[in-house]
């Protein structure tokens, strides 16, 4: 079955939770019990409809405050597919968390208040989730039913909106509008009564129609090495099997492959996948790989194709995402995780720190604070196979780790 | 292709892998646990997501045996037909099981046992399993939870890192970004992985049947004795759930959806008598899986709580 991961960006009191709730319900997902939950709370907190962000907002704190702290995860399913909405707050660590979201999704619903129209929050969604090339982005405009269904306010927002689109990086993101009332269930399951005058899809038909090949973007085959398996037994004794997940493209047997960084050219002689052989290892398949040559290979070294070799280089420039309290300066040393590869790090330059709403850059700053964006140059102890952040989602992208604390301190994308 | 070379490929079945994305996630998960950790196990309840988890890890690391251990924390009140299933899949498996026990915790005077209608040893086994990842000196321990579970188990990470009290802050929690797992982790510290995270019970019912898995018998329909309360059914056929004199026994057709222990597990009317037919009963069910979880019904924020203590 196909599985979509959906991340939706909203401000606070947009109606994300709303929007999630309603397709929930519209979709049947909602069992009694749970429904009977959000009723009685509802009934409760003396609202006249059903509060559908019950369903999502988890944490006491967050039913406390009626906001969403952390990402959420929700999980539907329909005949065609199974659905995964990163749900991510609108609030102070938004940039954090909806670059976290967006990273793991295909898709992403960006919410407007059709009152409000097109505001500052609406540019760093779209700019966030056009970074991440996000690659398929619905602008849903919500609570319509607050301005009559107006399409003259519907196509003036989208006329706002399509202004931010000429300022976008990643050109090809398609970008879909559709007019919703997430309280009142217009065009996000079911076709909008209100509305004749639209005559697209709705919010779920989109997200039906999507095919697998307009899901994933398109790069070149990277297999990064997960796990050496030696089962060390009778029946397996020279058995030396290279466990990962290829990325980007298909592997198959007999394919000329070069072993990263030594360099050793050889064939693939096997895949496995469990205890059967395959000729093809699809995209995103956990497999494991046997070589025709006995050659040396460990975790972190990665299988290429032979005249497909990605930058392998001690030095790189990146958009740098900082998620963490303690600041990223000049001089600082972090690991750097690259798929599941980890060298040391330098920072060598900050070179200038990006206003995620396409309002301009800042040069001379002496440091990254949470939520900020910036291009950073790195210098490595060791080299890495890496590509470039628009050719490859997988392989152009890191995490810097504090070597102090652990945590995961920030995100990188490759120039 | 020439017709020989397609001959080759029918006859060596060699054609293209055939996995989900969730299948392939958790194999990556699982793999990534063994290289990145040097104690891991893996929490077995004797319940259907922890089998499941056993036949991912045994996908992502054939043909060498799983490279870690199985731990159960035997809270001595599980259906007898779940400790037979246990000892059966690990002689199967040739791995080994640890096994701790609930009742020397209480022996030890560590945990009180509940008493009266509600009592439960399920609050009394995390003790049990802190004491047993410090004996160990486990680094990270495998379960299976899942985001969709529970709301609170929604917000949790894929490696979710536990303080030396096994304690999880909720708000301290790790990003995690694209398939990139942080297990950096202080001496003292473990972590916690839910490799089947963004599954479903519906999804991991389907890889049941699919798989061809096979599950304790209670997961399917049998005449049991039960008695009815707060709208729940409970088994009447041992000793371990409080009954009130007043709370009338009747044979009824009933399976378990969810396998806990017998203080805190409710079973559900069912005629499914087959893995099919369970799919197709989970499909349409209006009932949540924890909705027959007595122990998520303390409050509304029941597992947050437990789950800040050190819980699975």
């Amino acid at each position: 079955m196909n599985v979509l991961k959906i991340a939706t960006a909203g401000s606070v009191d947009d109606g994300k939770s709303t929007l999630i709730g309603r397709l929930l319900y519209d979709t049947k997902s909602l069992t009694d019990d749970k429904l009977e939950a959000i009723e009685k709370t509802s009934k409760q907190k003396g609202y006249d409809y059903l509060d559908f962000s019950l369903a999502t907002d988890g944490l006491v704190a967050e039913r406390e405050q009626g906001i969403t702290i952390d990402v959420a995860h929700i999980y539907f399913s329909t005949a065609t597919k199974s659905y995964i909405i990163a749900d991510t707050p609108g609030h102070v660590e938004y940039t954090r968390n909806m670059v976290t979201g967006a990273s793991t999704s295909q898709a992403a619903i960006i919410l407007i208040d059709a009152r409000k129209g097109v505001i500052e929050q609406t540019n760093r969604h779209f700019f966030i989730n056009n970074m991440l090339r996000v690659k398929d982005v619905i602008v849903a405009i919500n609570k319509m039913d607050l301005v009559d269904f107006s399409e003259e306010k519907y196509n003036a927002i989208k006329a706002d909106f399509e202004k931010l689109m000429a300022k976008r990086e990643y050109q090809d993101q398609k970008i879909t509008f559709i007019p919703v009332s997430a309280l009142k269930g217009d065009n996000v399951v079911n076709k909008s009564e209100n509305m004749e005058w639209y005559k697209g899809q709705t919010l779920l038909e989109h997200f039906e129609d999507l095919d697998r090949k307009d899901i994933f973007n398109v790069g070149t085959p990277r297999f990064p090495v997960q796990y050496v398996i030696r089962p060390k037994t009778d029946e397996f004794h020279d058995f030396r099997g290279f466990a990962g997940k290829v990325y980007g493209g298909e592997l198959n047997v007999g394919d000329e492959v070069v072993v990263l960084p030594s360099m050793t050219k050889s064939k693939i002689k096997d895949i496995y996948f469990y205890d059967k052989k395959y000729k093809t290892a699809t995209r995103r398949s956990s497999v494991t790989i046997t070589l025709e040559d006995e050659v040396n290979v460990s975790r972190g070294d990665m299988l290429v194709k032979v005249g497909d070799l990605p930058t392998i280089g001690k030095e790189f420039t990146a958009t740098v995402s900082w998620m963490d309290s303690d600041k990223l300066t000049t001089g600082k040393k972090y690991v750097v995780q690259h798929g599941v590869n980890k060298v040391l790090a330098k920072v060598d330059n900050i070179h200038h720190k990006i206003n995620p709403d396409y309002s301009g850059v800042h040069a001379a700053i002496n440091g990254l604070e949470m939520n900020d964006i910036a291009q950073v140059t790195f210098k490595l102890n060791k080299p890495i196979f890496y590509d470039s952040f628009k050719d490859h989602r997988t392989n152009g992208s890191f995490i810097l780790i504090d070597p102090q604390t652990n945590t995961t301190a920030g995100a990188g994308f490759i120039n | 292709m020439e017709i020989a070379e397609i001959e080759t490929t029918i006859k060596n079945n060699l054609v293209k892998v055939d996995t989900n994305a969730l299948e392939s996630e958790a194999i990556y998960i699982l793999r990534e646990v063994a290289a990145q950790f040097e104690r891991p196990v893996l929490l077995f309840s004797g319940g259907k997501d922890s089998i499941t988890l056993v036949r991912l890890a045994q996908k992502a690391f054939w043909p060498a045996k799983i490279p870690f251990p199985l731990m159960h924390i035997d809270t001595g009140h599980n259906f007898p037909e779940t400790i037979a299933f246990r000892d059966k899949l690990v002689k199967e498996l040739g791995v080994e099981l640890i096994v701790r026990n609930v009742q020397d915790s209480i022996d030890e005077g560590k945990v009180i046992e509940e008493t009266g209608k509600y009592s439960s040893r399920n609050m009394l086994q995390t003790t049990t399993l802190l004491d047993a990842i410090e004996e160990f000196k486990f680094d990270a321990c495998i379960g299976g939870a899942r985001r969709d579970e529970e709301k609170a188990r929604a917000k949790e990470r894929i490696f979710s890192v536990r303080d030396d009290f096994g304690q999880w802050d909720e708000k301290k929690q790790r990003p995690e970004l694209f398939d990139m797992l942080n297990g950096e982790i202080e001496i003292g510290q473990n972590v916690r992985v839910f490799p089947i995270s963004n599954w479903t019970e519906l999804d991991v019912w389907s890889y049941i049947e699919k798989e061809e898995i096979e599950i304790p018998s209670i997961y399917f329909a049998h005449k049991r004795n039960i008695f009815l309360r707060d709208g729940l059914i409970w088994s009447a056929e041992d000793d371990v759930v409080f009954r009130a004199e007043d709370e009338v026994v009747e044979e009824r057709w009933v399976r378990f959806r969810t396998v806990g222990d017998m203080s805190c597990t409710a079973a559900v009317l069912s005629h499914a008598d087959s893995i099919k037919k369970v799919v197709a009963e989970i499909r349409d069910s209006k009932i949540s899986e924890r909705g027959a979880r007595i122990d998520d019904k303390r409050s509304e924020a029941a597992m947050e709580k437990r789950k800040q203590q050190g819980y699975f």
